[in-house]
């Protein structure tokens, strides 16, 4: 069994970006295992634009955002195993993997980074009535096929859900040539920008339904359309409001799961709400020495952001290693009202500023979101408008930290008409 | 008149409201939080540009991603699609090579994403 300081599992955004600070940060015995053929992860059937902002300060493509890291990554002559698919990690630390070199091995790692992303719930998950013809596809794999492997895998399509990658994905197969009939969303809001809406819907006069859902799929051996029907408040479909749309191609967009097979496999306990595991300011989980970022941890909209918390999660497991254990600091814990959903991190054990992010349960409009130490609000920020599309942040300082006398902190939005 | 619009130039997606005269001449804009977002308004008023990505076919097969390294007149959009799936890049072309130059006169080059060998 080989002994590597820091594993990194995952050679996406996260991972790169964790391997490139953990780098920086004076380790030196890195190696990421990536389980596709080449690292960039989900960024590489990205190719639209608008990566890169805050980070690079410029529009870039998936691709360009995914080979400046790559690049990064190069130049340090930081190890990379592709084609490598991690199987176990044990609550130990041992990692088992498998590629077609190697065979099956072990590694005993010093940390652990998980960095394995996220992927997009499956229609099994849907419960849409109707048969299973060819035809239906997540938005992600239409994107693959689109813009990795050149195929168009319809002509005129119906988009369920309105995430950014169907958003994206109603793009694509128009510019291509399909024709794109509607977009159905079960929310009375679109969970994607609203420069997606703009750019991807509006540009070509693409319909969206909201308050809409896909009730039956028709076809035999391939699509041949799809019941939608308005829902009510309880999104309950309204039968009257049935209709009829002839298509070939059903395109799923209907949010992201964050993939934490391994992390559950490890004994890391997992938060409900993100799916993520349950980490400090360190991004570190349950198990000491274990630390998670990217879309494994939470779902993110901007991978600038993706790229932020990697490098937390880099630079803290560099020093976990170099630094010996941490001394266990007493733990504030996070908690939400329910109109938050969630922060992460879910708990502090540092004295120094921490930066929280966080996503809200609806839309709401003229706002304060507010941080409360028992009944002491030590944060109340005026937001114009948050929804559960856009990720939020507050800023913690040592000072309101180390000022916390109740052992937690309470994130709640009020001031709601 | 009032036009609304959503700026596209990043995530925030601003809500602008720009004020129109009868000749569709740009009198006021509000709503933007940068200078990007004014700019905006005022092109997406006159005449709206976007950037082009979408993928190119490789001689010898498969395809690579590419863009246009300047916006282009949005109504341009398919005229530039099909010029650009008429093309075949070099199995050599890096990423930012131009694969082809000046598309239909509007000064935007179309460039590859990533490199066509990984």
């Amino acid at each position: 069994m080989s002994k590597v300081d820091l594993v990194i599992i995952g050679g996406g955004p996260a991972g790169m970006s964790a391997a490139v600070a953990a780098y920086d940060a004076g380790l030196r015995n890195i190696l990421i295992l990536e389980r596709d053929t080449s690292l960039g992860g989900i960024l590489r059937q990205c190719i639209h634009n608008g990566f890169g902002l805050h980070r690079f300060k410029e529009e870039l493509t998936g691709p360009e955002y995914a080979y400046r890291y790559e690049l990064q990554v190069r130049e340090r002559n930081i190890p990379f195993k592709l084609n490598t698919m991690v199987l176990n990690v044990s609550p130990d630390k041992v990692i088992t993997a498998m590629n077609s070199e190697d065979g099956m091995f072990t590694i005993e790692a010093g940390a652990i980074i998980l960095a394995m992303g996220c992927r997009e719930r499956p229609k099994g998950a849907l419960n849409i009535a109707g048969s299973r013809p060819a035809g239906i596809f997540t938005a992600g794999t239409a994107q693959k096929f689109v813009n990795m492997d050149g195929y168009m895998p319809g002509k005129k399509v119906v988009i369920l859900g309105s995430g950014d990658i169907g958003l994206i994905m109603a793009r694509r197969m128009t510019l291509e040539g399909a024709k794109v009939e509607a977009v159905c969303e079960l929310m009375p809001y679109s969970g994607g920008l609203a420069r997606n809406i703009e750019q991807c819907l509006n540009d070509f006069n693409i319909p969206l339904m909201l308050s809409h859902t896909v009730v039956e799929i028709h076809g035999k051996e391939r699509v041949t359309g799809v019941t939608i029907a308005k829902v009510d408040e309880r999104r309950k479909p309204i039968p009257e409001t049935k209709q009829y749309i002839e298509c070939d191609t059903l395109l799923l967009s209907c949010g992201l799961i964050p993939e934490n097979e391994l992390t559950r496999g490890a004994g890391i306990s997992i938060d409900r709400v993100t799916n993520g595991a349950f980490v400090d300011q360190n991004r570190q989980t349950d198990i000491e020495g274990v630390f998670a970022c990217g879309n494994v941890l939470h779902v993110h909209d901007l991978v600038d952001y993706v790229s932020e918390e990697s490098e937390i999660a880099g630079k803290a497991a560099a020093a976990y290693i170099m630094n010996g254990k941490h001394e266990k600091a007493v733990a504030i814990e996070l908690k939400t009202d329910g109109k938050i959903r969630y922060t992460v991190p879910q708990r502090i054990t540092s004295e120094e500023n921490v930066t929280v992010y966080f996503r809200v349960a609806d839309v709401y409009r003229d706002v304060r979101i507010v941080v409360k130490d028992g009944e002491n609000v030590i944060i109340n920020k005026k937001k114009q408008k948050v929804a559960p599309g856009e990720m939020e942040t507050v800023t913690l300082t040592s000072a309101m930290i180390n000022g916390i006398t109740s052992g937690s902190l309470s994130f709640g939005i009020e001031g709601i008409n | 008149m009032i036009r609304e619009l959503t700026c596209i130039i990043c995530p925030k997606g601003c809500q602008l409201k720009v004020e129109l005269d009868e000749n569709k001449k740009v009198i006021s804009v509000t709503g933007y939080t940068c200078k990007r977002g004014e700019v905006y308004a005022n092109t997406e008023c006159t005449a709206p540009m976007r950037t082009i990505t979408t993928t190119a076919a490789v001689i010898g097969g498969g395809v690579v991603p590419v863009k246009t390294d300047k916006t282009v007149p949005k109504e341009m959009m398919f005229d530039c699609m099909k010029v650009i799936n008429q093309v075949r890049v070099s199995e050599d072309a890096k990423l930012g090579d131009i694969v082809i130059e000046n598309i239909l006169g509007t000064g935007a080059n179309v460039v590859t994403t990533r490199n066509v060998k990984i």
